[in-house]
């Protein structure tokens, strides 16, 4: 790698030719403050946090774009820079409302802690007209208030560039520049898909997702219902970051216990349900290419890239697997099958789950997802809504023992874990039809080549005497290159895995959220997967097809994959839906 | 052949005095006196003077007819055309002498200017490609193309010494050599035709008066630096121009200028137009680039300059319509003929859009180095109704006020820079003593603030609160702390703001705190506007000793706010008064007074 020599508040250091000032100094242990910036997502030197003095430059520049070259001597710390950076902030919080005690970011504001890092004592500083928004509530997952918006345009930045999506962005100029829809439509009028990957880049409280977490207390203070809780394969990935644990630490038993103490009175895992679902879409898949079904299948468990399909891909919808997502699967078998063995009635049954993902709180909503003839689900919280009941709660997270979710319906095999990263619902897939189809074992359980954090991924396997030609796209942007591959009959594949959420459920938009200074130079999506593989890799149970309670499911309740009760409780249907409703 | 050729201004400012009627009315009568093959009547672009259009001039006398209004036409055919009679009191009256006219070129306007921009404007007819090649035109692209090597047409320029005529003043040859450096594909040349400045329409002259000077010059620059195609990024609101550069794109490319293999020579080189919405901010390189992309016209952050990564993320080469005027000139002429003109490290001309307080509003081109004093005074004709100068403003809402006593500075880009305004695209207002400086300033500021694109803090945000300040300090709501405060956010937004139109934007207010501190201080400690301007701080009052008592003052005022007796002194009753000063103009005795 070509190096080259600079200076960096007086510290020589030699760093690779086209890193940024911001990266340079990282490498001597300076760090420079960010808001707008975001690697790879928003590199567009806007906010000015950053800036730092260059010698012979004529103004400061923004480090976080600025290139290092050959004998560049950077000054971080000057009293230029210092007050340059204090008035910054101060001109961002003359137009900011300030109600910081109410804000569900309060504690985890990358604004508030640079105000204080900055020392800001004056909160009349620069005061003038100040813009008022109404909060846009129409979407049924996220808020928007544009008055704690400081226009760093990361939200705008991941919906056009990793989602390829682009209902927000910046409207009008000037002071008045806000995000907004196309012709200041509401959210819900546009075709956001409800990924939620706007609030999770965030830095300060203006888009948040709707807070179900009240549902959730007022349905466990009522003795009258039996309050059951299923949690997704990231979650325990993921919980412990929001109580200072380090990313990728898996707090499973931690995350049960708390369950248990909020109150549910059953814990279970989302994990059974994707092995359910790995046993309906491997038989779906089987089916399909033995009698000349629709090909390449597409998963299905993603409802972000179903909101995506449904809205800008109507052509490929029967591509899609007619499998319910995990969640919506278990929320089935729970108000079914489990409803019965235990005898209670369905309507008093309150299904809650945990879920990385903002799109599953239109999920629940869909139409033909009633299998008991109730909604499957009634409540779904994210990671973040389940971390403020925990610590509303009084609950001393890091402290609680490990423990066990319930059975049967905790019961999950590896293959169900890794469903929470990008590649594991293929690899959870190839594990189970790789044995329907050839009544063989895989010479190995691990199918390496989807793995990774990659956006795309491509696969040949011979399963027997078919080649099966697999690709997997996390974040919609990379869907659409595989999509539009296989619609120009550039590719031809047999079977895809799609997730919304570049890296996939681990990276969800319901997830914990990470200020930038941490996401620029870790990668949250490899890190939290590394958690699972770990988990699935330690475990005797890792195919779906071998887990016992899913085995007695079909036994008692399905019959067999693809059976006509199995298409009745698990499976769903798609339509086209319009873009725009105006 | 004709034995007379009549030219009229078609360029915007007579077009809409109504130089459009005049060529229907004039034809019509030449028609009618069967002289229509005699007689050419030939629309041009702009003769610079637009104060006094719509501007007519007959050839081969060379009568320059000002201010003609279609019931003249009759007259000016039947005697002038018909008979050979200049009409006289119709003439520019500069040009008339006791026994004969004068050439145009003798007049103070034209004397002690030196037309290499704008050479062809007011001299052709724009929308005839023929009339172009007539004067010289497309011989330069002729000559680079099979006489000159890419690298000795950059040398060239570099060697004339150009520099970018858009604002900033980066030397031209130098800007080419950088996007010649890069290799790639695909490249790009690009015109800036986003003129924004308030009061700046030089570049929308030249694309009226010879918009193939551009075109040729683009396709040189195509040349030099490897690039097959070109965009000209121009404003929706300039219609006209749009149009005559749009036939003249199509004229030069069934001609061969334009398109695959020009001049036989392997050569391609095509040009499209992309129109802007008006933003101010797409005048800026970066915000110019993204809007042709078709996204949000924003700047980006350099690094990465255009020159490496421009339009499309492609090398490419952007500069103003100006700047290009000069360069099918420069290749013909020579390097060394440019660089004898101008200042030591400005060289050519420089076109001026004058305006404000000066009597021969319109366009002027003079080599660098004349003094504002002679731009003003003898071209410009001086100050009308025999007021005082008080500033000139340049650079528009970048620039910044010139004082009198920079009169004499010899204007070129570093001795502007240096007195704290630029040069900018060439507006130049003129403002006499009734001008107050502080609501100059808040003007500009708030061109700023309304067209800051928004994207970065410093201009956002701090634009706007240096608006506020000034707004208080205009209704004297100010304190002595307040023009520290307002100094502190200049300061910083030159320091911070993302690209050169907010680190410039408060140019303005630091150069009128500069050369008129005292006026701020009257504003915020006496509470007075010296020049009478801002309306908060200002009060009519009735000299007792002057009124009449005519009560012509109370009658006409809109809100009843004077009173009195007949034939006594009267009073305004100030909390009444909306100060819309029509009294003032109605009093016959000067009894009124503002202060």
């Amino acid at each position: 790698m070509e190096m080259v020599n600079i200076k960096i508040n007086g510290i020589p250091l030699s760093v690779p030719k086209g890193s940024t000032i911001l990266e340079a100094a990282r490498q001597a242990g300076i760090e420079i403050p960010t808001l707008c910036y975001l690697r790879d997502v928003n590199e567009i030197g806007a906010c000015r946090i950053c800036v730092v003095e260059v010698k012979g430059a004529r103004s400061l520049v923004a480090s976080c774009v600025y290139p290092v070259n050959e004998g560049m001597e950077v000054f971080t710390n000057t009293a230029r820079v210092q007050e340059s950076r204090r008035m910054t902030l101060e001109l961002i919080l003359s137009n900011h409302e300030k109600n910081c005690l109410f804000c569900v970011r309060s504690g985890n504001c990358e604004l508030q802690k640079l105000a204080q890092e900055y020392g800001l004592n004056d909160p009349m500083a620069w005061a003038g007209e100040m813009n008022h928004y109404e909060t846009d509530n129409s979407a049924v997952h996220m808020w928007r208030n544009n008055n704690k918006c400081i226009l760093c345009r990361r939200c705008s930045a991941v919906c056009a560039k990793n989602q390829a999506v682009g209902v927000i962005g910046a409207n009008d100029r000037g002071f008045a520049t806000h995000i907004g829809c196309a012709f200041e439509l509401d959210l819900a009028q546009t075709p956001c898909v409800s990924c939620g990957q706007c609030i999770a880049v965030c830095p300060v409280g203006a888009i948040g997702e709707k807070d179900d977490g009240p549902k959730v207390t007022a349905a466990l203070r009522d003795p009258e219902k039996f309050v059951a809780v299923q949690a997704a394969p990231s979650i325990r990935a993921t919980l412990g970051e929001e109580f200072g644990l380090p990313v990728g630490t898996n707090v499973e038993g931690k995350m049960v216990a708390a369950l248990r103490r909020l109150g549910f009175d059953k814990v279970f895992d989302t994990d059974f349900g994707a092995d359910l679902t790995i046993m309906e879409e491997a038989n779906e898949l089987v089916e399909r290419v033995k009698n000349g079904g629709k090909l390449p299948m597409i998963t299905s468990c993603s409802p972000g890239w179903i909101n995506f399909c449904e809205m800008y891909y109507p052509d490929m919808l029967e591509n899609l697997s007619s499998c319910k997502s995990p969640q919506q699967m278990f929320g089935a078998v729970l108000k079914t099958f489990y409803a019965k063995k235990e005898n209670l009635d369905p309507k008093n049954i309150v299904s809650v789950s945990v879920m990385p993902c903002t799109a599953k709180k239109y999920e629940i909503g869909r139409d033909d997802q009633s299998a008991a003839g109730l909604p499957d689900l009634d409540i779904t919280i994210t990671t973040r809504e389940l971390a403020r009941l925990i610590r509303a709660a009084g609950i001393d997270f890091a402290s609680l023992p490990d423990e066990e979710f319930d059975t049967p319906l905790g019961i999950a095999s590896g293959a169900g874990h890794i469903f929470g990263a990008t590649g594991g619902v293929m690899e959870a897939a190839l594990r189970t039809a790789y044995e329907t189809l050839t009544g063989e074992k895989a010479a190995s359980l691990e199918w390496k080549e989807v793995r990774g954090t990659e956006g795309v991924k491509e696969a040949s396997y011979k399963v027997g005497d078919l080649t099966v030609n697999v690709a997997v796209a996390s974040g919609l942007s990379n869907a659409r290159k595989v999509l539009d591959a296989v619609k120009s009959g550039e590719k031809d594949y047999t079977f895809i895995e799609i997730m919304a959420c570049p890296g996939g459920c681990v990276n969800g938009g319901g997830q914990p959220i990470q200020p930038a200074s941490v996401r620029n130079f870790v990668d949250l999506k490899a890190l939290r997967a590394k958690a699972l593989y770990e988990e699935d890799a330690g475990m005797d149970l890792r195919k779906s097809h071998e887990n016992p309670a899913i085995k007695e499911l079909y036994d008692k309740f399905l019959e067999k994959p693809g059976s006509h009760i199995a298409h009745e409780v698990l499976h769903t249907s798609y339509k086209a839906r319009k873009r725009y409703t105006i | 052949m004709y034995r007379s050729h009549v030219l009229v201004c078609g360029g915007t400012g007579c077009t809409s005095s109504g130089s459009a009627q005049i060529i229907d009315t004039l034809e019509k009568e030449l028609k009618r006196n069967g002289l229509e093959n005699e007689i050419k009547v030939i629309k041009t672009g702009c003769f610079g003077l637009c104060a006094l259009g719509p501007i007519m001039v007959v050839y081969p006398e060379g009568a320059f007819y000002s201010m003609v209004r279609p019931e003249d036409i009759p007259e000016i055919v039947s005697e002038h055309l018909l008979k050979g009679r200049i009409v006289t009191r119709l003439l520019y009256q500069e040009t008339v002498e006791s026994d004969t006219i004068k050439s145009l070129n003798h007049t103070d306007f034209y004397r002690k200017q030196m037309r290499v921009a704008l050479k062809n404007c007011g001299v052709i007819d724009p929308e005839n490609i023929n009339e172009y090649i007539a004067y010289d035109g497309y011989q330069a692209l002729g000559k680079v193309l099979t006489e000159m090597t890419p690298a000795e047409v950059i040398e060239e320029i570099k060697k004339s010494g150009l520099r970018g005529r858009g604002g900033a003043g980066f030397p031209t040859g130098l800007k080419w050599s950088f996007a010649a450096k890069y290799e790639d594909d695909q490249k790009y040349v690009c015109c800036n035709a986003d003129e924004g400045d308030p009061g700046a329409f030089m570049d929308r002259s030249i694309l009226e008066g010879d918009p193939n000077v551009v075109i040729e010059a683009m396709a040189i620059a195509g040349y030099a630096i490897g690039a097959s195609q070109g965009y000209v990024y121009i404003r929706a609101e300039y219609p006209i121009a749009v149009k005559r550069l749009t036939i003249a794109i199509n004229e030069a490319r069934e001609m061969g200028f334009l398109g695959k293999d020009i001049f036989g020579t392997g050569f391609n080189f095509d040009l499209d137009i992309r129109l802007g919405a008006g933003a101010f901010v797409c005048g800026e390189e970066t915000a110019l680039m993204t809007s042709i992309e078709g996204h949000r016209g924003e700047p980006r952050p350099r690094p990465p300059f255009p020159a490496e990564k421009g339009l499309f993320q492609k090398p490419s080469v952007l500069n103003n319509v100006e700047t290009y005027a000069n360069i099918p000139q420069i290749i013909l002429k020579g390097a060394d003929w440019f660089n004898q003109i101008g200042t030591e490290k400005s060289k050519g001309t420089k076109v001026f859009a004058l305006g404000g307080k000066i009597n021969n509003t319109g366009l002027v081109e003079v080599p660098m180095g004349t003094t504002l004093r002679t731009i003003v005074e003898e071209i410009g004709g001086g100050i009308p109704g025999g007021k005082k100068f008080k500033a000139a403003q340049t650079g528009g809402p970048s620039g910044g006020c010139i004082p009198a006593e920079h009169l004499d500075v010899p204007i070129d880009y570093d001795n502007l820079l240096a007195i704290g305004s630029m040069m900018g695209s060439g507006g130049l207002i003129v403002m006499d003593e009734d001008t107050c400086m502080v609501d100059i300033a808040k003007f500009f500021l708030e061109f700023t603030v309304d067209e800051s694109c928004g994207k970065c803090t410093p201009c956002r945000i701090g634009t706007k609160r240096m608006y506020e300040i000034l707004d208080k300090i205009s209704k004297g709501k100010a304190h002595v702390e307040d023009l520290e405060r307002l100094d502190k956010l200049a300061q910083y937004i030159k320091d911070n703001a993302l690209c050169g139109l907010g680190q410039t934007a408060p140019n303005p207010v630091l150069s009128t705190i500069r050369y008129f501190r005292d006026e701020y201080m009257a504003h915020i400690v006496d509470k007075r506007c010296p020049a009478g301007v801002c309306k908060e701080l200002m009060n009519y009052y009735i000299d007792e000793s002057k009124c009449k008592g005519c009560t012509l003052c109370a009658r006409n005022c809109p809100v009843g706010a004077i009173s009195g007796n007949i034939k006594e002194p009267h009073i305004i009753d100030r909390s009444k008064c909306i100060k819309c000063g029509a009294c003032m103009e109605k009093c016959k005795f000067g009894a009124i007074e503002k202060h």
